[in-house]
């Protein structure tokens, strides 16, 4: 049977919706099969309570890389990103501390804390700036293979060790520091402020199984950092309609290019022939050919589930099993019918309408951790709040509001297992922690929908509930994503690509990954 | 003498937190109510944005020929204008050369207002000898507000039994919101779906407070000049003394523009009767303009490039600008470009620019300067097709 497709994409999340979108520009005919019955895979908005629209699993952008934006017309499609203005961190003694837009304002509320950190501030926003300039070229780049003798490699670590090169040795040294040390030992060395050493160190933590004080957290740290560099335009933001108009707008450019997308088209198997890639099996048993496949999913799913153990090396596969995933994020979002009233900063204010971070001290951040090293969620978890429905009025009915809580530590791995039970324990502790900050929050919630890794692993499909398909360690980044010699889109079995946040550069609703794999494919005239 | 407040300065000054006004026809404007005016840019896109706009110079026209008048003046045709409804249009001097461009809106048969950006009194006078008009300014009796936004049309109807739903793209009706007579009209200066209030200067409170009390829980944010200004250069709107110089200011011929040069050819009608400008009009259309007006799109990648070689990422301002800017075709400087900004919403560096016609094809490919660490340079930029922004709901 000849091949119907050029290309099959396996997966419908935002990435494998942008790498069809990008072949389909280019004329490929595609086609996207979709397991769930709507596109996103974990960028999905879903009105899980009459009235209330959700971002279920991902809920902020930061990272989609703006040429993307540009060359699929995203906005032409409904695509708007807004703008996540402000951060304000509850403290246990009843005082705050808020970062605001406007330069001054966050200058003079540091200066409450701290004389020295509101100078160091500055500092340091300009070195972590230096860095994500002097990073992200890397996030546009196939990652070239240190070992490797091929032009194409040579000519990219010439280009990489060009650029390090002309850092100048000071950045050099702080790129270093990043890229070793503890999110929390690296924030040490600027600031003397617990409660702002301690948000800052958040984002050293978020989808990783580390806790601040972690060797390797500061590079998660730089990761984040880079989401605000669209630069001198914040671009920290919060899609209208949820992270669901992001994958819509991304289908609905593939669609005007020519790609089609079906839904509810579990892909099981990827089809080969001597040693190529040539179709897919669905699990209705149909077989759908193409010239070449690529999977959206994680490593594990793609090369473990889908692929013959024949077929792969085993040196590839054993790489593949120890590719570590370890979700350790949970999500519960609430409808509200009344805004939370925050002790420390009561009524409801322009705070709302930014990040409220539950990240009182460094201490409580790593007691987060410490719960969930050895196998429990954490009693008092870290919490990344944001209030959609202030940002975008039409996340819920007219009036009333829809939060959304980014939740860590929820370990995969319970001591025990996930149960209905322990799901409902961990919305509890979530929601008593919040409590201690907005005492009334419970009489404010309308409905509660808790998602734990598990459950996040059972709808979206990510290995073990991690939001990055795959941890962003140090050894599982850049030529090392997924697995040495396969970083690049390609795998060992011809025709068939990697798309998705398990490779190079990651995790995010970046889309990057999803690009550069199309990049990729187009080169080979697969 | 001091600037004159408008009718909202009650309310609006106290939201003022960086105290940012700036001039409008001798009225005060806010800049920004916040001290980040990004989120008032936002507004306008995404929910629903409050504009005090009451500086407009507003004149009412009425009178067995004010259409009549109209028609002499404006390049539309009157004739064809419905009691309610508007247009948007220019208006020339005997040489075809834009002194102004505003609305037009005809209330009744005989009852018509008008929109300037520049004093036009003078001008209505001059034109409506041996006809029977009553000319009124009425500028300062009249507030007006402009509500633009996809949540503009829920929050009118929260407001006022009159059929909102069925008011269209550049209508208007009478409505009586909550209890104060306005006029409502279908139109705006952001190119998106949005509306125009217009009442009473004395009963102009009750019609703020109003909105922003039904508007709020549908994220009613007010919005100064700098979020406008993003807005109306997405939309390929222009702005006089900006984009173009009136011919009643014009130092020297070339300082002037034509509808044409200006890309509001769809707005002169050659076909009736007389109207001022009408023949040298007729010569240049038949000649075809030597000028156009453009959307130029500034390629991200190369403005990458230029920031590079000083070791920066690019760095553009973080408001519209109004300056005129070099335009090149290869060496040689063809044209200028005079409005620009960065979109947030399209992630595209954006600018409206004067080109001469053989260079005003989409696609072509031309250069901005832009100015990288005190050195100019040159950015590459290609000519689009403006609106950069046109979403359905704007006439939907």
């Amino acid at each position: 049977m000849a091949a119907t497709w050029d290309t099959i994409v396996i997966g419908g999340g935002h990435n494998g919706l942008v790498n069809a979108a990008y072949l389909a520009r280019a004329g490929r005919k595609v086609l996207v099969l979709e397991k769930r019955p709507r596109v996103g895979g974990a960028a999905v908005t879903e009105e899980i309570f009459p009235g209330f629209k959700f971002s279920m699993f991902s809920y902020v952008v930061s990272l989609l890389r703006p040429e993307i934006i540009r060359d699929l017309d995203l906005p032409g499609h409904g695509l708007h990103i807004l703008p996540l203005e402000s951060t304000v961190t509850p403290m246990f003694n009843g005082d705050y501390l808020a970062g605001w837009p406007d330069h001054d304002e966050t200058r003079r509320e540091l200066c409450r804390h701290s004389l020295r950190d509101a100078e160091a501030y500055d500092e340091y926003g300009r070195l972590m700036h230096f860095m994500a300039h002097a990073v992200r070229p890397i996030l546009g780049m196939v990652p070239p293979d240190p070992t490797s003798m091929a032009p194409s490699d040579l000519a990219g670590m010439l280009k990489l060790g060009k650029h390090f090169r002309g850092l100048g040795a000071e950045k050099f040294h702080a790129l270093f520091k990043l890229m070793t040390m503890s999110a929390a030992d690296f924030l040490d060395e600027w600031f003397e402020t617990d409660v702002l050493k301690a948000t800052k160190s958040a984002s050293g933590i978020i989808g990783t199984f580390l806790g601040p004080r972690s060797p390797g957290s500061a590079y998660v740290l730089l990761h984040h950092y880079m989401g605000e560099l669209d630069g001198v335009f914040r671009a920290w933001g919060f899609a209208k309609g949820g992270t669901g108009s992001v994958s819509e707008s991304i289908a609905g450019a593939a669609r005007r290019f020519g790609a089609e997308i079906r839904t509810d088209a579990t892909v099981t198997k990827v089809l080969i022939k001597d040693g190529r890639a040539i179709g897919v099996v669905l699990e209705n048993g149909d077989e759908i050919r193409a010239r070449s496949v690529v999977s959206g999913l994680d490593p594990r799913l793609t090369f473990l589930g889908m692929v013959d153990r024949k077929e792969l090396p085993s040196d590839f596969i054993g790489d593949i099993e120890r590719f570590k995933f370890r979700g350790s994020s949970g999500k519960v979002n609430l409808a509200l019918g009344a805004l939370p009233d925050f002790t420390c900063m009561p009524g409801h204010g322009p705070h709302l309408r930014g990040a409220m971070s539950i990240s009182p001290s460094l201490d409580y951040m790593e007691r987060a951790y410490d719960d969930a090293k050895y196998g429990e969620f954490s009693r008092e978890p870290y919490m990344d709040i944001v209030i959609p429905s202030l940002i975008d009025p039409g996340m819920a009915p007219p009036g009333k509001h829809v939060m959304s809580i980014f939740v860590q530590y929820a370990p995969y791995h319970l001591n025990g297992g996930w149960t209905d039970a322990k799901r409902e324990a961990f919305g509890d502790a979530v929601v008593n922690a919040l409590a201690r900050f907005a005492p009334n929050i419970k009489s404010c919630i309308l409905h509660r929908q808790v998602l734990t890794p598990l459950d996040m692993e059972r709808i979206t499909g990510l290995t073990e509930g991690n939001i990055f398909q795959g941890e962003l360690a140090l050894h599982q980044l850049f030529f090392m994503r997924p697995a040495p010699g396969w970083a690049k889109y390609r795998s060992p079995v011809k025709g068939l690509y990697q798309c998705g946040a398990g490779t190079h550069p990651g995790g995010g609703i970046m889309g990057a990954s999803g690009r550069l794999a199309a990049m990729a494919m187009l080169e080979d005239r697969a | 003498m001091a600037l004159k407040f408008t009718p909202f300065h009650a309310r609006t000054a106290p939201l003022n937190a960086g105290h940012a006004w700036r001039r409008w026809a001798g009225y005060i404007a806010a800049s920004s109510y916040e001290l980040v005016h990004e989120r008032e840019y936002h507004a306008i896109r995404s929910a629903a944005a409050l504009l005090d706009v009451s500086p407009l110079f507003k004149y009412s026209i009425t009178g067995r020929d004010a259409a009549k008048l109209l028609d002499r003046v404006i390049t539309r045709n009157v004739a064809k204008l419905k009691p309610g409804q508007v247009y948007y249009t220019p208006w020339c001097d005997a040489a075809g050369k834009m002194i102004d461009d505003g609305t037009v809106s005809r209330l009744g048969e005989n009852e018509f207002r008008m929109t300037a950006a520049d004093p036009t009194i003078r001008w209505l006078h001059l034109n409506s000898k041996g006809l029977d008009v009553t000319l009124e300014d009425v500028s300062e009796k009249l507030g007006a507000l402009s509500l633009q936004g996809p949540n503009a049309r829920a929050i009118l109807k929260q407001l006022t039994s009159a059929d909102i739903d069925g008011l269209k793209y550049f209508r208007l009706t009478k409505a009586d919101l909550r209890g104060v007579p306005v006029t409502i009209s279908r139109t705006g200066y952001t190119g998106d779906l949005g509306y125009e209030i217009w009442m009473d200067a004395d009963r102009a409170l009750p019609v703020w407070d109003a909105l922003i009390d039904a508007g709020t829980p549908y994220g009613i944010t007010p919005c100064g000049m700098l979020g406008l200004d993003m807005a109306r250069i997405e939309a390929g709107l222009m702005l006089i003394e900006v984009d173009y110089v009136s011919s009643h200011h014009a130092m020297i011929e070339r300082q002037k523009s034509s509808p044409y040069e200006m890309n509001l050819g769809w707005t002169v009608n050659l076909e009736k009767e007389w109207f001022v400008g009408k023949a040298a009009l007729e010569a240049e259309q038949q000649r075809g303009p030597e000028w156009s007006f453009v959307g130029l799109d500034i390629d991200w990648d190369s403005l990458e490039r230029l920031y590079a070689e000083v070791g920066l990422p690019p760095k553009l301002p973080a408001a519209a600008w109004r300056v005129s800017v070099p335009v090149y075709s290869g060496a040689v400087q063809v044209g200028y470009a005079t409005s620009g900004s960065w979109s947030p919403l399209l992630k595209k560096y954006i600018a409206l620019a004067h080109v001469p016609a053989q260079y005003a094809k989409p696609g072509t490919a031309l250069a901005m300067e832009i100015t990288v660490e005190h050195y100019r340079k040159k950015a590459a930029a290609t000519v689009v097709k403006t609106p950069f922004f046109n979403p359905e709901r704007k006439k939907s």
